[in-house]
């Protein structure tokens, strides 16, 4: 039971797929400009990951290793146009806000890298923990580099139903604050995760290597 | 008995197996899920139709309200004149890419709840990453903006996305498409309008939203909306 809980709290800050593991850095950087869109892709990753794992620890046993990665892939892909699927006929508006992450998706390495590092060699329970797990972790460090992001460069914090809300009081602005252009271009996002990787580290004395 | 996962014969079969399992299932899904997906695709063109003259409406009651308003549909050509065709089942991706002559044209007439009229045209062209589309909808003159609608389908959020928000849209309103009986259309300006000094037919350029702008601009003008423009002149007031 212990082991179990940490395959899916050990991802959040000491395995965390994104600062340690360094995978998903790409996605991290493309949808954070937002903090919507990162909720959004999380809840997209979280439900994909968990049920690739899920399937592809189920079949484990069964692959031919020499196509397996092909076979990840093809579960990868049909679990997310599944997913887009039905969001198009019952969720049309979400749909249409997560359409650009769809192939995201798909090419993110962080579900391959768990499938090819945990799913492939444990069972399907264990399996789904660790899938819940990083994206935990991946949603965590979105969110936290979406907030940054849009605080500093727009102004506001967009979550989903609720819409754009201003954090930077109109005084600010009367005084000559701005917004700072640079954290909407993608390179902030890569400040921001070595910013997040240094205050980590710094913390955490496991993590330091020789 | 224990299967050699690792054969030539035991590979192919998986894959060709596996392949026909997952193709058939998708295949199914996305057969059956066709109506919904179809039917909000519909629902949201009128949605967008009705909220370039300003009214807003629900999933519900899109369909209604859009019998309602939209009294009339038009399909007109390059030469301004009418042609058969429903303006509504119109595929703008195709008429987009067609030759001129060839390029049939929709418009629809809406009557607002004052009695005035509106004529809302369709919008069709190319931002930075996709489509950008749009209505506009003009005064009974066929001069003066009344309102504009535009979406996209991956430009930059922060940057070219914003073309979808009412400050962006909002800027059309009075903004007119003619200078005498010359077609200017309406122009987008980096640096703002005021200071080229264009308050006629000019709006504000989104800043770090460059080519999805001009991309806008070119919508406006030679790229689509230019085809209307005999039309226009014919009922131009």
């Amino acid at each position: 039971m212990a082991k179990n809980m940490k395959l899916v709290t050990s991802p959040l800050n000491l395995n965390n797929p994104i600062l340690v593991q360094v995978l998903g850095i790409c996605s991290a950087l493309a949808i954070t400009v937002k903090v919507e869109y990162a909720i959004i892709m999380s809840v997209s990753v979280l439900f994909v990951m968990a049920f690739a794992n899920v399937i592809m620890s189920l079949l484990r046993n069964t692959i031919p290793s020499r196509i397996r990665i092909i076979v990840q892939l093809v579960i990868i892909a049909a679990l997310v146009i599944l997913v887009d699927q039905v969001l198009k006929a019952y969720l049309y508006d979400v749909s249409k806000q997560l359409s650009v992450f769809v192939g995201l998706i798909i090419t993110n390495c962080i579900i391959m890298g768990r499938l090819e590092a945990f799913a492939l060699g444990n069972k399907p329970f264990e399996s789904f923990l660790d899938g819940v797990g990083n994206a935990g972790g991946y949603a965590l460090i979105l969110i936290i580099i979406a907030f940054v992001r849009e605080v500093f460069g727009s102004g506001t914090v967009t979550l989903p139903g609720l819409g754009e809300l201003p954090v930077i009081p109109q005084a600010f602005y009367d005084f000559g604050y701005q917004n700072n252009g640079l954290m909407i271009l993608p390179p902030a996002a890569l400040i921001v995760v070595g910013v997040i990787i240094w205050v980590q580290r710094s913390m955490t004395r496991e993590l330091i290597e020789d | 008995m224990k299967i050699n996962t690792n054969s030539n014969l035991y590979t192919f079969m998986y894959a060709s197996v596996m392949v026909i399992i997952v193709a058939a299932g998708l295949a199914f899904t996305a057969y059956e899920l066709q109506p919904l997906q179809d039917k909000n695709v519909k629902v949201e063109k009128m949605q967008n139709i009705l909220q370039s003259v300003g009214i807003q409406s629900t999933v519900e009651d899109a369909e209604e309200k859009f019998k309602k308003y939209i009294t009339k549909q038009i399909v007109v050509n390059v030469k301004g004149e009418e042609i058969k065709g429903t303006a509504f089942s119109l595929n703008l991706k195709l008429e987009f890419k067609n030759k001129p002559e060839d390029k049939k044209l929709p418009l629809y007439i809406a009557t607002l709840e004052d009695g005035s009229k509106k004529a809302i045209i369709p919008l069709r062209g190319k931002g930075l990453w996709g489509p950008v589309w749009g209505y506009l909808a003009l005064e009974e003159d066929f001069n003066t903006v009344f309102g504009a609608v535009f979406d996209h389908k991956a430009e930059t959020p922060g940057l070219g996305a914003e073309i979808n928000k009412d400050a962006f849209e909002g800027q059309f309103k009075g903004k007119t498409l003619f200078e005498g009986k010359k077609f200017v259309s309406i122009t987008a300006y980096k640096g703002g309008f005021e200071k080229a000094g264009d308050t006629e037919h000019g709006i504000d350029a989104i800043a770090g939203g460059t080519i999805t702008s001009k991309g806008l601009e070119d919508m406006l003008k030679a790229d689509w909306l230019f085809y209307y423009e005999a039309y226009l002149v014919k009922n131009l007031k």
